[in-house]
């Protein structure tokens, strides 16, 4: 399904016949990069882990190898898994914990073999009711084939894994907000510092926390070593990158591509992937890496998807969704249902986030609605200028984590790329597009 | 386990099979208040909501008061502190369903079912929520019925949902509100805390030889 030849290193399986089983997993070579890990020295699978610059598929990008590699060292070390997807339009994790649950759990046990976690939680988003029942069940065939639980296949390592279900928060996606979310407490983000849960994490010890499709990556690296794995993509951005696409496209999915050897026009029109946009309309405008990320024009469509190279760009990869919108989309109702999003999720700690969130809301709404003013415009840029001084990217922060500071992207994007759209709207009162 | 759950504290809402489970789900964290959430979760299964006597039993159950309980569980979408339908609908309204026509199919919801977002049909059979996304915009727009996914919904396959719901032709599809994970840990722990600590020492002692020896 990639416009390279670059093979599928985390959706082999999926789609297949009962690809979420165990029988299924072993009969495509499952389990065989833990079996390769175990008889490595757990500093030499951290190494392995490092030479591919696995960047984090979660938002951040953060390399997953510096990230094991600041642990504080202390007696006990937790590895927990982020399977709480929520960023709007994401659900590449949601298919993998559904279609491949054994793929997730042996990465896991090879991460928690490498820093040496006392033990393993996967939270999963609660509404994944069929992702968390097929992780429980994989869980279950895992403990009796020996690869979790008591001496692993014979190692003398062992570890137990707990599938912890989540309740309703975006805001539990934030690591330290899901860290809180685990011990039993609200999912308020932790102020910083400490930046890393790797010096002070779970129950205030050492604690790696990594997303799933980064944990689904390692048992390819395993069986086919760093190598093969940075030969794929260029620069940082190595091996195949998860894309769900959505919006206006013949064929919304998730799609495995080599990471910057494919461009955002690839995703978006080749027939393999996205397929077009339907009727024949054109491209108004898309946007790269979830919600939070500053859009992209139809000038940007040849970029690159590569993680330094969407940064330069002015915008993110960040969670690995992309959005379409065609040239009738109503660019004002956009920006203010991404604004309800997060003004609805804020946790309510900051006084930026909190207030600036409903502000916008209701400024969007009366533009949206056609009781706007033409004044509503500069308002709506001086409310983001309060929430992320200087309304740059990446953005400046004012709150203890970065989901208030990233709500101006869309509004800033919509009035910096749309402005005539927002003047229609207050001069006609109301949406054009009805 | 704490000195309250060994009490017996607040014990006496549950059922004996959740009861049991219940502490099962304790021995499961280093800290019991870590099983809160799921604890909520097995409470719903119970009850469809959380009824104030499975608050004082989990407050119980991991140590804390009752009121950290609701305080907690109030922050999460998904934890209800009043009662629900039988069955939850929640409509995804966010960018990529929107896109797809969300809102017009809210509409028709609204209409079909009879009530708004946030309240309960007359019969208790229905409550209807707006959603922010719940990750299957693949298949926008979508909405989830007590958590078990329904995609590219249209006016006419919500109908035959709502009448299938209705006959009770899904039930094995889509259990009661509340119910969110059906297949059970086997097993619990397999490891106690003593075994794996020895083998992180041991290993440690083995790396910190292996690097005196590359230094050497």
């Amino acid at each position: 399904m990639t416009v390279t030849d670059a093979p599928r290193i985390v959706t082999a399986r999926l789609g297949q016949e009962g690809s979420h089983t165990l029988e299924r997993y072993l009969a495509a070579g499952g389990y065989e990069g833990l079996r390769k890990a175990l008889a490595m020295r757990p500093d030499e699978v951290a190494a392995e882990v490092d030479a591919v610059s696995l960047l984090g598929r979660g938002g951040a990008g953060f390399p997953a190898g510096r990230k094991w590699s600041m642990l504080r060292k202390a007696p006990t070390t937790y590895l927990v898994v982020n399977g709480d997807e929520s960023e709007p339009a994401t659900f590449k994790d949601h298919l993998l914990l559904e279609g491949d649950p054994h793929q997730l759990i042996e990465g896991v046990v090879i991460a928690a073999y490498a820093i040496q976690a006392a033990r393993a939680f996967i939270y999963v988003r609660g509404e994944f009711a069929l992702g968390l029942e097929r992780v429980q069940a994989a869980l279950n065939e895992a403990y009796e084939h020996g690869a979790v639980g008591r001496d692993i296949f014979g190692s003398g390592f062992s570890i137990d894994i707990v599938v912890h279900p989540g309740a309703g928060a975006y805001i539990c996606g934030e690591e330290t907000a899901l860290l809180e979310s685990l011990e039993g407490k609200r999912g308020f983000p932790r102020i910083k510092p400490p930046y890393f849960p790797a010096a002070v994490g779970l129950y205030g010890e050492p604690t790696v926390v990594n997303n799933v499709e980064t944990l689904s990556n390692l048992p390819w690296v395993l069986v086919h070593g760093s190598g093969a794995f940075t030969a794929l993509g260029a620069g940082r951005s190595t091996g195949t990158r998860l894309f769900a696409l959505a919006g206006h496209v013949a064929n919304p999915g998730v799609y495995e591509v080599e990471m910057v050897k494919t461009t955002f026009r690839d995703l978006v029109y080749d027939d393999a992937l996205g397929g077009g946009i339907p009727g024949g309309r054109g491209l108004k405008a898309l946007i790269p890496g979830g919600v939070s990320a500053p859009w992209f024009g139809p000038e940007h469509l040849d970029l690159p998807l590569g993680q330094d190279e969407v940064g330069e760009a002015g915008s993110m990869l960040g969670s690995g969704s992309v959005v379409v919108m065609d040239d009738t989309t109503c660019v004002v109702r956009a920006a203010w249902r991404i604004t309800r999003f997060f003004w609805r999720e804020s946790c309510g700690q900051c006084t930026p986030c909190r207030e600036g969130s409903g502000w916008l809301e209701k400024v969007l709404r009366r533009i949206e609605e056609g009781a706007g003013r033409e004044s509503d415009v500069d308002l709506l840029m001086d409310l983001c200028d309060n929430l992320a001084p200087g309304v740059s990217w990446p953005p400046q922060q004012t709150t203890i984590c970065v989901l208030g500071p990233s709500i101006p992207s869309s509004i800033a994007s919509a009035v910096r790329m749309f402005r005539d759209d927002f003047l229609v709207h207050v001069k006609e009162g109301g949406c054009p597009h009805g | 386990m704490n000195a309250a759950a060994a009490a017996g504290e607040g014990a006496g809402h549950l059922t004996e099979e959740r009861r049991a489970r219940a502490l099962e789900l304790v021995s499961l964290y280093p800290h019991p208040r870590s099983a809160l959430v799921p604890l909520c979760h097995l409470a719903q299964e119970q009850d469809g909501w959380l009824v104030p006597a499975a608050v004082e039993e989990i407050a119980g159950l991991v140590g804390i008061t009752p009121a950290e309980v609701l305080g907690t569980a109030s922050f999460y979408e998904m934890l209800h502190t009043e009662p629900v339908g039988t069955y939850v609908v929640s409509v995804c309204t966010n960018i990529a369903c929107m896109l797809q026509g969300a809102y017009e199919l809210l509409d028709h919801i609204e209409q079909r079912l009879g009530v708004r977002p946030g309240s309960t049909t007359a019969d208790g059979t229905f409550t209807l929520e707006d959603v922010e996304c719940i990750a299957d915009c693949g298949r926008a727009p979508c909405l989830a019925v007590n958590h078990r996914f329904v995609g590219n919904v249209t006016p006419e396959s919500f109908d035959r949902l709502v009448d299938d719901l209705v006959a009770g032709r899904l039930a094995d599809d889509i259990p009661a509100h509340g119910t969110l994970v059906r297949v059970r840990r086997r097993g619990g722990l397999a490891v106690d805390d003593d075994t794996v600590w020895a083998e992180r020492e041991a290993m440690a002692q083995r790396l910190a030889a292996a690097a005196a020896e590359g230094q050497s």
